[in-house]
């Protein structure tokens, strides 16, 4: 998330008039302690491992990026430009905060983290990746995972 | 990702973050300040009912390199960006030379790059770029990707080789001091913006998607 007044004004504009996708009901269910819950990541940067087929331009889909997966071997393939990935550069868990994920399980704030995360490519009409986020939904189900972090880009 | 999205959509929780786009967590390099971050977030999953948005008040520290950007230049000192373009595609090679040992010194630091999607050496990407502009009909160099994809996977590792490089020196881990060094400092960024130019009116076809809106941020243009 940003603010929407440090964002360019073409791509504020264009942002501002984007058509949202409503939902006739508000899913919300409580879950167990934090402790007790394995978290996965879910992100929209179109990360991908160095031997993944690259995502391209306009790709709805997904990649699995196993957890011992070395940040060397993570590359970003999203396509627009209209954000920031020298922070990427810098350090992979600005946006995908794997490591930190492992550290709150140390500390027992939460219970464990999942062996696969996932990543799309953000910018899409959200209804394009219906099916890669039910598919990426039955992964997880598959590993027990019961939260997902969402790190948008 | 802006909160108009999200107070339209209504997710069943999320976090609102004041950090500017591709920095979700913050700050890099600052285990800390991203931990709370998490915790604010994780910490969403209490919440009795929903839907939930909360604001998460911390902002980037006043002060730090992260934000007063002010005033910086990048310390790598490279020859003057020539002013005829005669001289770019030597003038390019040249520059890369200059770059490589900051940007070996940064693989070394942080034991990771980002460079690679291309899967070209960053010489031939920066040859593959200046063929292209000499003669758009070159060819892909690597035959089982098209042109299109190819230049942009191209311009992006030269970007980020150039990226990686600056901001590993100190005071430049502001993505806008890094920014404005590329765009406005360098040969890459004077040959970027002439293939803007070039392509720019190019209609219906992936370069000119690519001059228009695939290589340089708007806040540049």
């Amino acid at each position: 998330m940003a603010r929407l007044e440090d964002i360019p004004e073409g791509e504020r504009e264009m942002l501002k008039a984007l058509p949202l996708p409503s939902f006739e009901t508000t899913p919300f269910v409580k879950g167990k302690p934090l402790s007790q819950r394995r978290v996965s990541i879910l992100s929209t940067a179109a990360l991908q491992k160095r031997t993944d087929k690259v995502f391209y331009r306009g790709e709805a889909g997904y990649r699995v990026i196993p957890g011992d997966t070395a940040s060397n071997d993570i590359i970003m393939a999203h396509g627009s430009v209209n954000f920031d990935r020298s922070g990427f550069q810098q350090d992979l868990n600005v946006c995908f905060p794997l490591e930190r994920l492992h550290e709150l399980v140390k500390e027992g704030f939460i219970g464990s983290v999942a062996d696969f995360h996932y990543t799309v490519q953000g910018g899409l009409p959200p209804d394009r990746n219906e099916d890669a986020a039910r598919q990426i939904a039955g992964l997880m189900k598959r590993e027990g995972v019961d939260t997902v972090l969402l790190v948008p880009i | 990702m802006v909160r108009l999205h999200t107070e339209g959509i209504k997710p069943p929780r999320a976090l609102w973050v004041p950090f500017e786009l591709g920095r979700p967590l913050g700050l890099p390099n600052d285990a800390e300040f991203q931990k709370r971050v998490l915790r604010a977030c994780l910490g969403l999953l209490d919440a009795e009912s929903g839907p939930v948005l909360e604001d998460y008040l911390e902002d980037i520290p006043a002060g730090s390199a992260e934000y007063d950007f002010t005033g910086m230049s990048c310390p790598i000192d490279l020859h003057p960006v020539p002013s005829n373009d005669s001289e770019l595609t030597n003038s390019l090679v040249q520059e890369i030379g200059q770059i490589a040992p900051w940007y070996e010194l940064a693989v070394d630091q942080r034991k990771r790059t980002t460079v690679g999607i291309s899967e070209l050496d960053i010489l031939d990407a920066a040859r593959f770029l200046i063929d292209f502009i000499e003669d758009p009909s070159s060819p892909s160099p690597r035959p089982e990707m098209e042109v299109g994809p190819m230049l942009k996977h191209t311009c992006e590792d030269l970007k980020a080789f150039y990226s990686e490089a600056a901001s590993a020196q100190p005071g430049m881990s502001s993505s806008l001091a890094v920014e404005n060094w590329l765009w406005n400092e360098t040969v890459l960024g004077k040959v970027l913006w002439n293939f803007r130019e070039e392509h720019v009116d190019d209609s219906d076809t992936y370069i000119g998607y690519l001059a228009k809106r695939g290589l340089i941020p708007d806040r540049q243009i």
